[in-house]
């Protein structure tokens, strides 16, 4: 627990669960509509995936074909993000993916306990939006969803959207 | 492949992202600035947990000792810059770190228009004082000096409100 990287990784976790919680503070105190957050959330991960990919890889000749793409983002992109690869791809080879996460680290630091289900869909909407942006500049348009059916696997769902 | 500033950066790109929101969010800087700090403070009161955890010093016996600790270890660890450490000729208890380089604003050349009195960097000072709450020491923290305003340096200035027991000035009383 004491490489330096992993202090990186703390923080961003802190700074990740403190935008969520912030930002539903800020919709209790009738600062912003509620339904506006998961929005929100998911337009600042874009930005960041954006961000991410243009300073990762400038150079998009390199990728042969969109399953191309998706595997990098399976495996360079989430482990510079999550410090671990995508588990599991799956693909209907008509536009549509789901990427699985068994061991999700903005979800690992929460307890597994059903009640907190409810919670776990503010925790992944930045990374839909990540997720989405880095696509977008490696020229891909997609719309990200993502359930979690048992803490602290998740799904993320992507659609390929035809331009 | 992926490299060590790659992951740095993650962070320093998400605050972007955070600060371009409450742009959006919030008309009045001050009030921008305010959430900043607040979100810090919530930061900082969990952040130095890890910090202990990482670290295992030793407890510090003087706000200098204190303000040394925060500069040389955790920003170090955290950030990757060691501000420099001055305290103040006139006002006890007060202390200075000048951040030479700030990768929080790496990809930031100046302020978003229309916001002068914006801190961008507003969640160190909140990081900071909540850290410091969670071990017993009361302080305020707040940018002394901003180069993103014009300034020279960028300076976050620490008070400790708190006068330390001084067994001089009992003797003296």
């Amino acid at each position: 627990m004491t490489r330096p990287e992993m202090a990186d990784e703390a923080l961003f976790l802190l700074l990740h669960n403190e935008m969520v919680s912030g930002l539903y503070r800020a919709a209790e105190q009738g600062e912003g509509e509620n339904g506006r957050c998961i929005t929100k959330l998911e337009n600042m991960g874009f930005r960041v995936g954006q961000g991410l990919i243009e300073r990762f890889t400038k150079d998009t000749a390199r990728f042969k074909d969109e399953l191309d793409i998706m595997k990098f983002i399976c495996k360079d992109f989430w482990t510079t993000v999550f410090k671990k690869q995508i588990d599991n791809l799956r693909t209907n080879h008509q536009g549509i993916y789901v990427l699985q996460d068994n061991k999700f680290r903005l979800l690992t630091q929460m307890s597994a306990g059903k009640q907190y289900l409810e919670y776990a869909p503010k925790y992944l909407a930045f990374t839909c939006g990540l997720i989405r942006g880095g696509l977008s500049n490696l020229g891909i348009k997609s719309i990200v969803t993502a359930e979690v059916s048992a803490m602290p696997a998740c799904k993320f769902q992507v659609m390929i959207q035809k331009i | 492949g992926c490299c060590n500033s790659c992951r740095r950066e993650l962070f320093v790109l998400t605050y972007g992202a955070l600060v371009a929101q409450l742009c959006k969010d919030y008309e009045k800087d001050e009030d921008v600035n305010k959430y900043l700090d607040r979100m810090g403070y919530d930061i900082g009161i969990r952040l130095v947990e890890d910090f202990l955890a990482r670290s295992a010093v030793k407890k510090c016996r003087s706000y200098s000792e204190t303000v040394d600790m925060i500069a040389q270890v955790a920003f170090k660890m955290y950030l990757g810059i060691t501000p420099s450490v001055s305290r103040s000729n006139t006002t006890e208890n007060e202390f200075f770190l000048i951040l030479e380089n700030n990768p929080l604003v790496d990809f930031v050349e100046e302020l978003p228009a229309g916001r002068t009195s914006l801190c961008y960097c507003n969640i160190l000072c909140g990081v900071i004082r909540g850290a410091l709450e969670m071990v017993h020491l009361a302080a305020e923290v707040n940018f002394i000096q901003d180069r993103l305003k014009g300034d020279d340096f960028t300076e976050i200035g620490i008070t400790f409100l708190k006068k330390l027991e001084d067994k001089k000035h009992k003797r003296n009383k």
